[in-house]
């Protein structure tokens, strides 16, 4: 993963609460089993009203995404982070986020900032005012600021230390494999194994 | 100070205590693998030469793009078949038990678990898709992943997660007959939003939620990924052992009486502390149903289409007026008073023996409404035969109903099982996103009774309302 610092992109305002995974990209987009090429199909259905934001310039090429609240919630898929990476989107900015999304998103060095509903409402005014303005995105300081104005964000620390490290988190992990293994050797006879496969009696 | 239900199965599965403020590294018991969030990742294993490190506690099947009719036949879509047989391909190069289409065991990934006895109580489950919460019914920790983590648990069976809340949902008093585990989730989801569980583990309690079988507890924490809530769990009792007893991998002999003796440990203390609770009164519940395009836009189905005024914040207000549009309803519209044009009776949440029971004995000698598809899919192909071994394909058949295959089917639309643009559907499944079942159609949730009581009338109904019907004939 590379490393993140700092970003600067266009402020795009998606001016919509609890925008579910089946939104940003339905079902069908998920049968393919690469890692990229969805840019067609973020906010698929949606990207049919040519009033759509997405469609509008100065937004077609992305920047960093600032929604309402409850953004990402639903199904896992991180097909919908895929998504908007490809599109461009850098970072996303909002009040509350899908838990799953959130995870998917630090994974993928895609960056998350949790802002306030008062800072949400003044990044969508300043697009108003000056469509296409731009927004730079600081998370050593987790500060957003545009139109002169600095905003807080909130990110936690971990999913920030590794982004600005660009860590892998499965090398991360297996720096504790011994301990993995002394967990496992303890693990109680009970606990359920699903090889050998066993038929049962019902 | 005691602890609860769930911070004793974190507890018990920490393998690295997590320092200034990094995640605690926890172990994974169990991890369930579909054909939809895998292929990314088993081609990250590939591609960093890493193996799989448990196989034997991983399982895979097919269910989210298998067709439910004519399921001997090649799959139609060629990337549906492609993401198949991908799958297929990955489990035999790393080794992972799968169950295919075709076989007894295959089915929607969250029946497969529990039918197996691999699901039980004290354990960690996870698998990429949301709906893992089904598992916490029987007191286990599970939670649905995205790729990128469906790939960790592969490399390493353990996942970084950082610390949680908690949040006791307490359930007190008895349901009246027609109310269901599916009302009593809608309700909860209704006072919570789609964004109040976020950062918590939920936990049912109460009189009503100790009634209720596994099989209804497991509708319930199904969807508690749909509170926004990372898990749901309800402390494993007498009714959970006696489920889990004898399935195939279930505990045996002294293994048993060891993980009995264990497992009666995990209920909540009596001391320990809740971050937060909410109380609903099982007594005063009604059959339930969503009027709009998230599940926490849901009433009472004697209610009425609220006006989006009726929100204080102004982008729940939008929301709703963009709900209603899509929907195509009118404040002040009585719920019964909707047509639907299509009943689909399966999904994780309600498509196991109990709900068809359920639905079948409120249809059984009645025709359906005229014009009204009404789909039953089974969760699990073993579902499928023990239903038929009770007869309930028939009451299906006989009423006019399409008795399907196993799978995910119209609660997603992966495969061919979708609504038409603008149809509107009953759906025992457990999301009513805009285009979930199909571009532009249109889902109000519902519990397989009031399914079943719709597809009699036509209308969105209760089976309450189908005693005064069965009343005036007489």
């Amino acid at each position: 993963m590379e490393k993140i610092s700092t970003l600067t992109g266009t402020i795009v305002p998606l001016e919509r609460s609890n925008v579910d995974t089946d939104q940003i990209i339905p079902a069908v987009f998920l049968k393919r089993v690469t890692k990229t090429g969805y840019d067609d199909a973020l906010f698929h259905s949606w990207r049919q009203d040519p009033d759509f934001v997405l469609n509008q310039e100065p937004y077609k090429r992305g920047g960093v995404l600032v929604v309402g609240h409850d953004f990402g919630t639903g199904s896992s898929r991180e097909h919908a982070v895929w998504a908007l990476r490809d599109f461009g989107f850098t970072a996303v900015l909002g009040p509350r986020f899908g838990e799953i999304f959130r995870g998917n998103a630090g994974k993928q060095g895609l960056l998350v900032g949790q802002i306030s509903e008062e800072t949400m409402e003044a990044l969508w005014a300043v697009a108003k005012a000056s469509p296409g303005a731009e927004i730079t995105v600081d998370l050593e300081a987790r500060t957003a600021t545009a139109d002169g104005v600095s905003h807080d964000f909130q990110i936690d620390d971990y999913t920030r230390w590794r982004l600005l490290e660009g860590l892998d988190d499965i090398a991360l992990t297996l720096r504790d494999e011994a301990s993995i293994t002394a967990f496992e050797a303890k693990r109680p006879s009970w606990m359920p194994t699903t090889q050998p496969v066993r038929e049962g009696t019902q | 100070m005691g602890k609860t239900l769930a911070e004793k199965v974190w507890d018990d599965h920490v393998v690295v205590k997590g320092e200034d403020g990094a995640p605690d590294l926890i172990y994974i018991d169990l991890h369930l693998v579909h054909e939809v969030t895998s292929p990314q990742a088993f081609d990250g294993l590939r591609q960093a030469g890493r193996a799989m490190r448990r196989t034997d506690l991983t399982v895979a099947t097919e269910d989210h793009n298998t067709p439910t009719l004519e399921i001997d036949k090649p799959i139609q879509d060629p990337t549906s078949r492609k993401q198949i047989e991908t799958l297929r391909e990955n489990a035999a190069e790393f080794g992972v038990r799968i169950h295919s289409l075709g076989d007894k065991e295959q089915g929607i990934v969250h029946l497969v678990g529990p039918q197996l006895g691999l699901t039980m109580p004290g354990v960690t489950v996870v698998c990429g898709d949301s709906h893992t919460s089904t598992h916490g019914a029987f007191g286990a920790m599970a939670f649905g992943i995205g790729t990128s983590e469906v790939e960790h648990v592969m490399a390493t069976q353990t996942l970084p997660l950082k610390p949680f809340k908690t949040m006791a949902i307490n359930v007190e008093g008895e349901l009246r007959p027609g109310v269901t585990a599916k009302d009593i989730i809608l309700a909860v989801i209704a006072k919570t939003g789609t964004g109040g569980g976020a950062g918590y583990v939920f936990e049912y309690r109460g009189s009503a939620i100790r009634a209720l079988s596994v099989e209804g507890r497991m509708t319930i924490c199904n969807m508690s990924i749909e509170a926004g809530a990372r898990a749901g769990m309800v402390a494993p009792d007498e009714t959970t052992f006696a489920y889990v007893k004898d399935k195939p991998h279930a505990p045996q002999g002294a293994d048993w009486d060891a993980a009995v003796e264990y497992w009666k440990t995990l209920p909540t203390d009596d001391d320990a502390v809740f971050d937060n609770e909410i109380f609903i009164d099982a007594n005063e519940l009604e059959p339930f149903v969503t009027w709009g395009t998230n599940p926490g836009q849901g009433v009472s189905l004697s209610g009425e289409v609220p006006a989006p005024d009726s929100f204080t914040d102004p982008t729940d207000r939008a929301a709703a007026e963009r709900a209603l549009e899509y929907m195509d309803l009118q404040p002040g519209t009585k719920l019964k008073d909707i047509p639907v044009d299509t009943v689909f009776i399966g999904s994780c949440t309600n498509s196991r023996v109990e709900d068809l029971t359920a639905a079948a004995e409120i249809i059984r000698g009645k025709q359906k409404a005229d014009g009204v598809k009404v789909m039953v899919v089974p969760g699990s192909a073993r579902v499928r035969l023990e239903a038929e071994a009770l007869g309930l394909d028939k009451v299906f058949k006989d009423f006019g109903a399409e008795w399907r295959f196993a799978g995910c089917s119209m609660c997603l639309g992966m495969n061919p099982d979708q609504l038409a643009p603008g149809e509107r559907c009953a759906s025992t499944s457990n999301r009513n996103f805009e285009g979930r079942q199909g571009k532009g159609g249109r889902t109000h949730l519902v519990s397989p009774l009031v399914a079943a009581a719709t597809a009699i009338r036509g209308t969105l109904s209760s089976p309450w309302d189908l005693e005064q019907t069965i009343g005036e004939e007489a």
